[in-house]
């Protein structure tokens, strides 16, 4: 066990998968000698030499496509993606290739990818470098997507991630690439939950609070402030957002009766609004009050000093907790 | 005027293109591709020759099948016999192909059965064959996607040290997509051993080929690196030929090759297209005249290695296996309906699993309902 930030958890966990998996590739842009634009992929390269960690050329859909390829092969690519922005140019080749080839041929080809994406805003960066496109990828079928929300769970969700044989696109929030936190690297991956499960990271007994990735760490600060005004918040890490787990979601929210979805992404056609109407399918009789969603506003990623006004912080959460609570705007602001 | 301007007659001609069988059947000396015709094995020739016309036959059988309602769409390769099946059989059993969608011959000689043709055209699966038997990725519709999978399969086989290339199939059209573009940078990076075969057949649709391109599309090889032989498409040895040299380049270890084969689209794009609306009769009439067919069986007559009984004999195994193709085709089994949840993932999906049993359910609420009637 050691302390870690979500950085190096990553870098462990590509370096424990590529030892124990000759098939396991890296390729990226600026992998290599730099370690990659977070140093994610930092020493991979001595360690286990450019046949094994490609420096590619700076293009994403020939970065995607040749990952194709060399999964046709037979090998285990992990693309990384240089930041959230640019995955866009590999858009084709992920949602036409990539998710549809076992499909296709009817499981005749594997895809086992994984495609690392680090994701999210809040850290002040320029423009195309703090997207959220989860939901463009939860909508094609064929894909898993997988979002970390602490170094723990990045180390084991990419372990399973790369050990996968479906492909994975696998969120990694740049906001929290240098937080830290406690990682057992020889722990026992087939001890650990699998990838497609959430978790409870709180108990609560009067609000369901759905999220994932950097948002988890602001829900739990939601729930902290919410329980001095005594309000029990349960928080939920879906750590998968496709596949999502429905039964730990809806036992949570028919014990509740009110649910509330929170995430960085947009709030129209998003994940929120899959997992809103899923609830109401699921849970109507349930419910207390109607599901609400606490999402970046319908806008393009504004710029780094307005970023605050469109990431849902602890105050918006708060309000949405007030309103499935039926009270008056008591939470919100409470916390300052 | 937003038209493309006019291009120089250099991207457009023929007559430039590598070949050593005139459009009359006369064999002329090819200084690039003598040396890998060797002695022109008779065995080989005719070997060429009765899987053009199957595959023509094949191609006709497919037509047909589609206007009487058997198939929703057929894409003809009518005229493309020789880049498709020349190609094909200077390559070895173990090197992976990725097909465009129009490569009916490349299926044929490695080998499909009869079904495998037709299958995925009907609507019954969207790859028909058995792409590990026939060593063939599925036909690509997402045009030049696929430079890319035979690029990154190719630098699998790198790492491997094995003794294979890969080999990628495309139209003219598809040299205008950034993913071609960017196959020939990542294999000339890598010196990737993959052979980009470029089938000039002078339309993408509506869009004739100087829409595409100011220069010959072999021109644009070499300023990525990559050396690059624009042949005769309609001449099946130059084909031939053409793939040995560009393999053997691969095999040793110098990297990418492309090919531009210039040939020309006889028919329609698909069976839903109408060629009259763009392209006029004296333009196909002209290219009749240089069918890659008639040219190779000239030649093998004149060689004394053909004769009236063997284009009959080989005439008769085509029709023998058109009626196969036609039979497995109007034969076909529809699988059951629930199936089209199946095959998403390698592994247990919890969102699907549910989907399915629920499809399962109420699929089998019908059956109960006719039970009862
Ligand atoms: C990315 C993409 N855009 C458009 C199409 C529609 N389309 C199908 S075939 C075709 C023309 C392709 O021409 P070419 O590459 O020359 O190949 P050919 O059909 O002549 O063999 C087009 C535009 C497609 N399949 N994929």
């Amino acid at each position: 066990m050691s302390t870690m930030t979500l950085a190096r958890a990553v870098n462990a966990s590509l370096r424990s998968a590529m030892m124990d998996d000759p098939r396991v590739l890296l390729l990226g842009e600026d992998i290599g000698k730099l370690g990659g634009v977070f140093r994610v992929t930092d020493g991979l390269l001595d360690q286990f030499g450019a046949a094994r960690v490609i420096d590619t050329p700076l293009a994403e859909s020939g970065i995607m496509g040749t990952a194709v390829g060399l999964a046709y092969r037979g090998y285990r690519p992990v693309v990384e993606i240089q930041f959230d922005g640019f995955v866009y140019p590999a858009f084709d080749q992920i949602v036409c290739q990539v998710a549809k080839l076992y499909y296709r041929t009817r499981g005749a080809v594997r895809m086992p990818l994984t495609i690392r994406i680090p994701w999210g805003g809040g850290i002040g960066a320029a423009e195309h470098h703090s997207e959220s496109p989860e939901a463009y990828f939860v909508h094609t079928a064929g894909l898993r997507v997988i979002a970390a929300s602490d170094p723990r769970e990045a180390y084991v969700l990419l372990r399973q991630a790369i050990a996968s044989d479906d492909p994975v696109v696998f969120f990694e929030p740049k906001r929290l690439y240098h937080s830290k936190g406690e990682v057992d690297t020889d722990l026992d991956l087939a001890d650990e939950p699998p990838m497609g499960l959430a978790r409870v990271v709180r108990d609560g007994t009067d609000v369901t609070l759905v999220t994932y990735g950097a948002q988890v760490a602001i829900a739990l600060d939601a729930a902290v402030a919410a329980e001095d005004e005594g309000v029990s918040i349960e928080v939920i890490d879906l750590r998968s957002i496709s596949p999502v787990d429905y039964r730990t979601v809806t036992a949570s929210v028919r014990k509740t009766g009110r649910a509330i979805v929170t995430h960085e992404a947009a709030r129209e056609a998003g994940v929120g609004a899959e997992i809103v109407a899923s609830i109401a399918e699921r849970c109507f009789e349930y419910l207390e009050a109607a599901p609400q969603r606490v999402t970046g506003h319908d806008i393009p990623y504004p710029p780094a000093k307005l970023e605050g006004h469109h990431l849902p912080d602890l105050d918006r959460i708060l309000a949405a907790v007030d309103r499935v609570m039926d009270r008056p705007h008591t939470l919100a602001g409470a916390a300052q | 005027m937003l038209t493309p301007a006019a291009v120089p007659d250099l991207a457009l001609s023929v007559d430039d293109a590598a070949r050593v069988l005139t459009p009359e059947g006369e064999r002329i000396p090819d200084p690039t591709l003598d040396p890998w015709l060797g002695s022109l094995d008779p065995g080989l020739l005719r070997a060429l020759y009765r899987d053009m016309v199957l595959t023509r036959r094949v191609d006709a059988e497919g037509f047909a099948l589609q206007r009487q309602g058997q198939l929703g769409l057929w894409p003809p390769c009518r005229g493309q016999e020789a880049v498709q099946i020349g190609t094909t059989h200077a390559l070895a059993a173990a090197d992976m192909i990725f097909p465009s969608y129009r490569e009916t011959g490349v299926v044929l000689a490695r080998g499909a059965r009869p079904d495998e043709f037709v299958m995925a055209w009907r609507g019954e699966a969207h790859t028909a064959y058995d792409i590990q038997r026939l060593r063939m990725a599925p036909m690509q519709v997402i045009i030049g996607a696929h430079a890319l999978h035979a690029t990154g399969y190719a630098m699998g086989i790198q790492r491997d040290g094995a003794d294979e290339i890969a080999v990628a199939y495309f139209g003219d059209g598809a040299t205008s997509q950034g993913d071609v573009s960017e196959a020939l940078v990542f294999s000339a990076s890598y010196q990737a051993p993959v052979v980009f075969v470029c089938s000039n057949n002078q339309w993408a649709i509506s869009e004739p080929v100087d829409v595409q391109s100011r220069v010959p599309l072999a021109a644009r090889a070499p300023g990525f690196g990559i050396p690059s032989m624009r042949v005769d498409g309609n001449d099946v040895l130059a084909c031939y030929a053409a793939m040995r040299w560009a393999r053997e380049r691969a095999r040793r270890g110098e990297g990418p090759t492309f090919l531009e084969a210039v040939t020309y689209r006889m028919g329609p794009h698909t069976t839903a297209d109408d060629p009259t609306r763009y392209r006029d009769a004296a333009e196909v009439e002209r290219w009749q005249r240089r069918d890659p067919i008639t040219r190779f069986e000239t030649y093998l007559r004149a060689q004394g290695l053909l004769d009236d009984d063997a284009v009959a004999e080989v005439a008769a195994a085509a029709d023998t296996l058109a009626a196969a193709v036609r039979a497995a085709c109007v034969g076909a089994q529809t699988r059951p309906g629930v199936e089209v949840l199946d095959d998403v993932y390698a592994e247990p999906h919890t969102g699907l699993a549910e989907e399915r049993r629920e499809y399962a359910e109420y699929l089998a609420g019908f059956a109960e309902t006719e039970e009862r009637a």
